[in-house]
């Protein structure tokens, strides 16, 4: 939910934490082991086991006052790992049956990696036939949990519109407007020469960041990032080409701080103001403000991505697995209906923890019209809504991961090494032509 | 009383039985933890496997995975990395530790435990933490080794971030962490060497690089073998260093990508354990092949075999 989609996928955060708590791991899934046996001592209680990260996790633990009023006899147990190990565990859980919780809540990204397998229940059949809800949730959150095989794997819970947050005073400063940054993309690096040049900040975190949204821009509903639904590899395609030119571009006039996300450089730049803009999900708003760059209050707007670009940056999911216990998933399956199609509940999340709802319903409210400080007072959240339903859903593949990789060093290769785009693309191609359908 | 005296007549172990009841924590330990594991990646090496669908989606494949390994650019270039990192960390390792025993052994009495004490430190430091001090140390902006070198005029180096300096980089650590754990060994098998020898040499008018290289090293040969096979192996399973330094992902152009950390990002980031498996046992058949030829290379002379 504060866990961005891969266009600027704090990697090496969750990398670092995945390191130093992989022994906690272990350690905390033998402890949920011993957890799931002591109840049986202590009495007969049914409970309902709910495995989530961070904030997920405190999303849950307070929709537990409103499950109590309808059952009261049956508990919820929330088990909260961080990010990485949660999907670690997750993933260690489907693949050997043990341990398995009756809900899992899952980062967008991992939705596609489970859609390929079978682990997961389909919602689409009964009991559960969660496709007649399917209006009720915004399109392209609903349509991302959809596998190749028609299944429906997970709800959506909260999502991440794509916004471009900038400095509205650099820009000023710089004799800029909003239009200058958001009409095409060409223009919006043109842009960040000028800023450079009258401010000295620098336009974006990192050149890779413009090149991970271009090569979203413009996919047809269910056409994949890196291959089509036959697994024919599309690197080279235009999308790739253009990225690839203007990546560079920006790199050449060194307009990026050439930060990794979440590192202290990146932080730092937003504190000292030396980046202007940052294309980012909405929900990056709540981290500037609480603790990124709280001092920059009031100097930031939001703006729609340029050219008309809608993507998705991250979002919660929650889903069934097929080897849980039959007996409990009834039960698993009306809690997350409370989770998801809930408006208060859905709302209430919202406000405490910034995560945008995909139920659609919680949209019409007079909070999305309320003025957030942060942004000057801007109206940003109807703009964000409004960017919500725009997005439309990217097909998964098994190499999805590793063609991400092939691609960032290839694009490393022509923005510091100067290798032809035609080559690298070329090279991307043959590495994961030969991986398409392993 | 009877009761009791028969009570614990049960429990007595048969002196039969209580070797094995008394080596059997390891045994199990080392079963679940060794033996299973490397049984079940050699299953898993002739398997495609998808492992959120649970273990009963596994399908054989015969030999694909190796095919597929074999023919992998990566893996190759992982292969390249290794050795390179191999030779580049471990020689040094042994060429620097050999006369720094030698010194330590000739020059140091009293301080001589404290000195080889402050060379091993680095060995039981926690790879993790020296990844980060070393990480602080080469950082491009803000580093020490960038600011020493800023002094003498040189311009700061990306040193990890840019592939030809990311790979001597990591060899550095690696050669930082082990040197101290090779001059322990060498002391050790210094002092096994009788002073005779040597007074023996001194009166028949040996200097003392004659003395080094036909008495000291000769003698000492058989820990160059021993040090040295640890080095080999160790060098070609590379794994913390790279992997913590480039924040997991092998760096810049893979530079520092060795096939451990390859393998490793091949199942738990590429989701391919069947690939995977099939690589790390390639990896073995490289370690083995090249612990043939250290032994070949080392072995005592006039030795069967």
């Amino acid at each position: 939910m504060t866990t961005p989609d891969e266009p600027v996928a704090p990697r090496a955060v969750k990398k670092s934490i995945g390191l130093s708590a992989r022994g906690n791991n272990r350690r905390a899934l033998l402890a949920a082991g011993l957890l799931s046996v002591l109840p049986s001592w202590a009495g007969q209680r049914r409970k309902i086991s709910v495995a989530a990260f961070p904030n997920v996790d405190a999303i849950i633990r307070a929709a537990i006052p409103r499950w109590k009023q309808r059952h009261p006899d049956i508990d919820i147990e929330v088990v909260s790992r961080q990010y990485i190990d949660h999907h670690t565990a997750m993933t260690t859980a489907l693949s050997t049956s043990v341990y398995l919780p009756d809900v899992m809540a899952l980062e967008s990204t991992y939705v596609g990696r489970y859609a390929l397998g079978q682990g997961l229940e389909d919602l689409a059949q009964p009991p559960y036939r969660v496709g007649q809800f399917r209006d009720r949730f915004v399109r392209f959150a609903y349509e991302q949990a959809i596998n190749r095989r028609g299944e429906v794997i997970a709800v959506p819970t909260d999502i991440g519109p794509g916004t471009l947050l900038y400095r509205h005073d650099l820009l000023a400063k710089a004799g800029l407007t909003e239009t200058d940054l958001t009409t095409s993309w060409d223009g919006y690096v043109e842009a960040g020469i000028k800023l450079k040049a009258a401010t000295g900040a620098y336009l974006i975190g990192n050149a890779q960041q413009v090149k991970d949204i271009m090569i979203r821009s413009g996919l047809q509903p269910g056409e994949g990032l890196y291959f089509d639904q036959a697994s024919r590899v599309l690197v080279t395609s235009p999308r790739f080409v253009r990225a690839f030119e203007l990546a560079r571009k920006v790199r050449q006039h060194k307009l990026d701080a050439r930060a990794y996300a979440w590192s202290n450089e990146w932080a730092e730049g937003f504190k000292r103001g030396t980046v202007a803009t940052e294309p980012t999900g909405a929900w990056m708003v709540g981290q500037l403000s609480n603790w990124v760059a709280p001092d920059t209050s009031g100097k930031w707007r939001a703006a729609p991505l340029p050219e008309k670009t809608f993507v998705g940056y991250g979002g919660t999911y929650y889903a069934i697995p097929r080897r849980a216990p039959s007996a409990n998933k009834l039960l698993a399956w009306e809690f997350i209906q409370l989770l998801t199609l809930d408006r208060e509940q859905q709302f209430a999340a919202f406000k405490s923890d910034d995560a945008f709802p995909a139920l659609v319903e919680a949209h019409d409210d007079p909070f999305f019209e309320q003025p957030l400080p942060f942004l000057g007072g801007q109206r940003a959240r109807l703009l964000w809504r409004d960017a919500a339903r725009k997005i439309v859903a990217t097909g998964s593949h098994k190499q999805s991961d590793f063609a991400n990789e092939v691609i960032n060093t290839e694009l490393s290769n022509v923005m510091d090494r100067g290798k032809s785009i035609k080559q690298a693309l070329a090279d991307a191609q043959r590495l994961l032509e030969r991986r398409a359908f392993r | 009383m009877r009761t009791k005296a028969h009570l614990l007549s049960i429990l007595r172990l048969s002196p039969r039985l209580a070797p094995y009841v008394l080596i059997s924590p390891f045994l199990i330990l080392f079963a679940v933890f060794g033996v299973f594991p490397l049984l079940f990646s050699l299953y898993l090496a002739f398997q495609s496997w998808e492992p959120t669908s649970g273990l009963a989606a596994m399908e054989y494949v015969g030999l694909d995975n190796f095919a597929f390994a074999l023919g992998d650019e990566w893996f190759w270039k992982s292969l390249k990395n290794t050795l390179w990192l191999a030779v580049a960390a471990g020689a040094p390792q042994h060429l620097v530790a050999i006369p720094l025993a030698v010194f330590i052994h000739n020059s140091f009495h009293r301080f001589r435990d404290g000195i080889v004490g402050a060379y091993f430190l680095p060995y039981i430091t926690s790879t993790v933490a020296i990844a980060i001090m070393f990480s602080a140390l080469f950082s491009t902006d803000f580093g020490l080794i960038n600011v020493g070198l800023g002094l003498v005029g040189v311009s700061p180096i990306d040193w990890l971030n840019e592939p030809n300096s990311l790979k001597p980089m990591i060899a550095m650590v690696v050669f930082w962490k082990y040197l101290g754990f090779n001059v322990v060994i060498y002391l050790a098998a210094l002092q096994t060497i009788p002073k005779d020898l040597y007074e023996a040499a001194t009166m028949d008018g040996a200097g003392r690089w004659q003395q080094f290289w036909f008495i000291t090293l000769p003698s000492i040969r058989p820990m160059i073998y021993f040090g040295v096979t640890l080095s080999v192996v160790g060098g070609l399973q590379l794994f913390e260093e790279p992997f913590i330094l480039t924040r997991g992902n092998g760096g810049t152009d893979q530079a520092g990508m060795t096939a451990a950390v390859y393998l490793y990002r091949m199942a738990f980031d590429f989701n391919d354990f069947g690939g995977a498996s099939a690589m790390s046992w390639l990896l073995f058949i490289v370690v083995v092949a090249l612990t043939w030829l250290t032994n070949r290379a080392f072995r005592p002379r006039g030795a069967a075999t």
